[in-house]
């Protein structure tokens, strides 16, 4: 495995380096570096000027040598600068954290959806629901990121923040959504009429009283969690994860969940001096103790089921661990609101100018501007997985080990979720890589919607300035995590397919 | 069902006439695909829609020498008549519209006067153009080099991956971003065969993949025993065996290609002004989404319908030519 995977790491290195060649020909060609200057009326100083941008772009040599003095640079470490003399390695440092931010979230999120929304679409093949997914999914293939981008800007940002003024839903709204809901869940249940139309009901009754109480209590104008949704939310996860991971058949890892929930519940109670202003370091410090604490309670409470109850609790502390994440977040979101004047989502920029505020306040900052982009990013990509999801669970389902699971009695969630899922997602890791690049080109366009000074701007202000060392600086950065996006789907390919791993 | 038994015929009786008329009606492999696109009915939808925007695109302004049958063209300036507002309405007067009208500006105008109408057709003309290009240059390298790495084998087959490889490195947009940078002020033939030439990596990886299956095969064994060129075996032998992959990409190739040249004139590097675009008109009119709405939603639609139909277009074919995971049901 590891001789496997550092001979994929220098091919993709030596690639990497030709490809960088070819960025830096294309960008060095793409038109005039002196165009800015030879309007200019003095033309003394514009001759001045030119002499000098000659000397710092090294315009006197071909191309090639041109390409090979940049590489040497960067193997001394040094991005070189741009052709206004600015170092580029300065202008990247705050450009890559707001871009990788964005284009991480995005992924993320789009695997997570997909995969989920691809599983449920194959195995209710042909429903209503399946049939909805799939034009979805064929609409947000088509649909041009910067048009999607300009749109949410208009009715995400402007007109949410406007109707978050007076934030009450108006009932024809609300028995509209409840009706949506009903006929989804319907869908999803499956199965009998009775359980069906009992899917429809329950999921109808509860959408329409659940937006109903938040619109009457003005939920909306401070939202938050507070004790009680925090208490049914970690028990509803602990119970959700019971049922995905290891099902009620055997009590030990049901057990586990919940004594990890009442855990995390009785640490959320105490928590309020450590989680007052904390940190990232910190942040991450206690989500590896909520794991560590998890695979404990597992541990000890797993009985012959120790494997799945130490799953299960580590996956229930990662989940009520950000449930308190959020409540806390949420917590400064009146003083959040105040400070910008009734405006939290934002169109501009990826953080409020001159904003200085608390852990969470900056928190909120942050996730106020990253919501619509990565709105925008996730649109396409979550389509891509969706497909690719499906398309590959309805090809394991038919496989004859699911025949055989099925019939020596296991249960449907068995099978799906041991015996079918993890087939299911080998061909899906192939396409993280893939798709990885295709949302770094997303995230070019949309930080250019949204006005983010991120790699992307960089990039296109390099492109039309002809000035190759920011473009290769975006180039290095993207090119580098679509590499390193390709190891991380190897090792997961290794990880799903045991094939890969013996030979 | 590719296959459908016909009838028996009562008239005649004798055993050997009824067992011929259980028997299969003979249908060649083209007929056979042909029936399940047909029965394919988004891609009916897919295909209706992009003819009535081609028509209308290229009928309506007219293109080259030959006049269209809209009276404005999208270069003249008016006066601007109600605001710009636009005068196509499609909600009958007794639903409380002002009934099917067409009128005189049906998309508007925009601030100094232009009919919208005009402009958007001459933005889907050129958009169109691009986008067929796009898929024309981008399955051509794709085939080829996919065949040729196929089919050879050895060392070409190794410089050719290798190449693909590299050129998948570079993402997609950034690639064709860096190109249509010098291709752009080329003129769009030339931003249609830069942005061809980054797209073509995907199916050349699928016909080399098929190549190589398919060259292992007794026909191919036994058109070699008997002296044939490889020329004549590759295109005469294995290319017609590809011909689905081929197609299915051909066409999303298409609609990826109308999505990327207007996301590139959206940034300033495809077609560039005086030249208009389906993406440089929303580039254009971005800020007027407040204020003249109309401005902004016309070019995107377009781009939607033009898309999502060539997208239908294209499930229908894969569906004709692979029907292993047809989303109708038998």
């Amino acid at each position: 495995m590891a001789v496997f995977m550092a001979r994929r790491l220098v091919i993709s290195i030596f690639t990497l380096l030709a490809a960088s060649f070819i960025v830096f020909w294309g960008t060095s060609i793409a038109g005039d570096p002196m165009a800015d200057l030879r309007g200019l009326q003095d033309e003394g100083q514009a001759q001045q000027q030119m002499m000098a941008r000659r000397e710092r772009m090294n315009l006197d040599v071909p191309v090639i040598l041109r390409y090979f003095l940049w590489l040497g640079d960067l193997f001394t470490g040094d991005l070189g600068v741009n052709k206004f003399g600015q170092s580029v390695s300065g202008i990247l440092a705050p450009a890559v954290s707001a871009t990788l931010q964005l284009v991480i979230a995005a992924t993320v999120l789009a695997i997570v959806l997909g995969v989920t929304i691809g599983i449920v679409s194959a195995l209710r093949q042909y429903s209503g629901f399946d049939y909805t997914l799939t034009f979805a999914a064929f609409l947000f293939f088509s649909l041009p990121v910067f048009w999607v981008a300009v749109m949410l800007k208009q009715f995400g940002a402007i007109k949410f923040n406007d109707w978050l003024r007076d934030p009450t839903i108006p009932l024809p709204v609300i028995l509209v959504f409840a009706v949506l809901s009903g006929l989804a869940w319907m869908a999803i249940a499956g199965g009998s009429r009775q359980r069906r139309l009992t899917a429809l009901g329950v999921a109808f009754v509860a959408t329409a009283g659940l937006l109903w109480t938040l619109s009457e209590t003005g939920w909306f104008s401070d939202p938050g969690l507070g004790v009680i949704a925090v208490l049914v939310l970690a028990f509803g996860s602990a119970a959700g994860v019971t049922f995905l991971i290891a099902g009620f058949r055997h009590r030990p890892p049901l057990f586990a969940a919940l004594a990890t929930a009442a855990v995390g519940f009785v640490f959320y109670l105490a928590s309020e001096p450590i989680l007052e202003e904390p940190n990232w370091g910190l942040i991450f410090l206690l989500a590896l103790v909520a794991i560590a604490v998890g695979l404990g309670i597992g541990y000890l409470l797993g009985g012959l089921q120790r494997r799945q109850a130490m799953a299960v609790g580590a996956v229930t502390a990662i989940l009520v661990g950000g449930i308190i994440f959020v409540d806390y977040m949420l917590q400064s979101y009146g003083d959040y609101y105040g400070r910008v004047r009734g405006r939290p989502i934002s169109t501009i920029g990826a953080s409020t100018p001159n904003f200085r505020g608390g852990f969470w306040e900056s928190g909120l900052d942050s996730a106020g501007h990253l919501i619509l982009p990565t709105m925008a990013l996730l649109l396409i990509s979550f389509a891509t997985y969706t497909r690719y999801t499906r398309a590959s669970m309805l090809e394991v389902m038919n496989q004859d080990y699911v025949r055989t699971a099925r019939s020596k009695g296991l249960t449907e969630r068995t099978t799906v979720t041991k015996h079918a899922f993890r087939n299911a997602l080998i061909p899906v890791t192939t396409l993280m890589a893939f798709d990885f690049g295709a949302v770094i080109g997303g995230a070019v366009i949309t930080e250019r919607v949204f006005g983010w000074q991120g790699m992307g701007f960089m990039f296109i202000k390099g492109l039309q300035d002809v000035d190759p060392p920011p473009v290769m600086a975006f180039f290095l950065i993207a090119g580098g995590s679509i590499v390193v996006f390709n190891m991380l789907a190897d090792i997961a390919y290794a990880y799903l397919d045991p094939r890969i791993r013996v030979s | 069902m590719s296959t459908e038994t016909s009838q028996p015929n009562p008239a005649r009786g004798t055993p050997s006439d009824a067992a011929e008329g259980m028997s299969v009606v003979a249908r060649t492999q083209g007929q056979i695909i042909r029936r399940r696109f047909f029965r394919h009915r988004a891609a009916i939808g897919g295909m209706i829609t992009l003819g009535a925007v081609i028509i209308l695109a290229y009928s309506s302004i007219g293109f080259g020498p030959f006049p269209g049958w809209w009276d404005k063209t999208y270069y003249s300036t008016a006066s601007v008549v109600d605001g710009g507002r636009p005068t196509l309405s499609l909600l009958p007067s007794f639903l409380g519209g002002k009934g099917l009208r067409w009128g005189e500006h049906p998309f508007g105008q925009d601030n100094v006067g232009i009919d919208y109408f005009a402009l958007v057709m001459r933005g889907t003309q050129q958009s169109l153009v691009v986008a067929f290009l796009i898929g024309i240059v981008s399955t051509a390298i794709g085939a080829s080099v996919g065949a040729t790495a196929g089919f050879f084998r050895g060392r070409t087959e190794a410089v050719l991956m290798r190449a693909t490889d590299v050129i998948i490195a570079i993402p997609t947009l950034i690639f064709a971003a860096i190109l249509a940078a010098a291709a752009g002020r080329a003129g769009i033939v030339a931003l249609g065969l830069a942005i061809g030439a980054v797209t073509w990596t995907g199916l050349a990886r699928l016909v080399r993949g098929e190549f190589l299956s398919l060259r292992e095969k007794e026909f191919v064994e036994a058109a070699r025993a008997a002296g044939t060129k490889s020329r004549r075996i590759i295109f005469k032998h294995i290319m017609p065996n590809t011909v689905g992959v081929i197609i299915v990409s051909a066409t999303l190739a298409i609609a990826g290609g109308i999505l990327l040249e207007t996301a590139l004139s959206y940034l300033g590097l495809g077609v560039r002004a005086p030249d208009v675009s389906l993406g440089s008109l929303i580039s254009l009119y971005e800020t007027a989404m407040p204020t003249r709405p109309w401005l902004f939603w016309w070019p995107g639609i377009f781009i939607v319908a033009i898309a999502l139909s060539v997208n239908f277009i294209g499930d229908g074919l894969r569906d004709a030519f692979d029907p292993r995971q047809t989303r109708v049901r038998d």
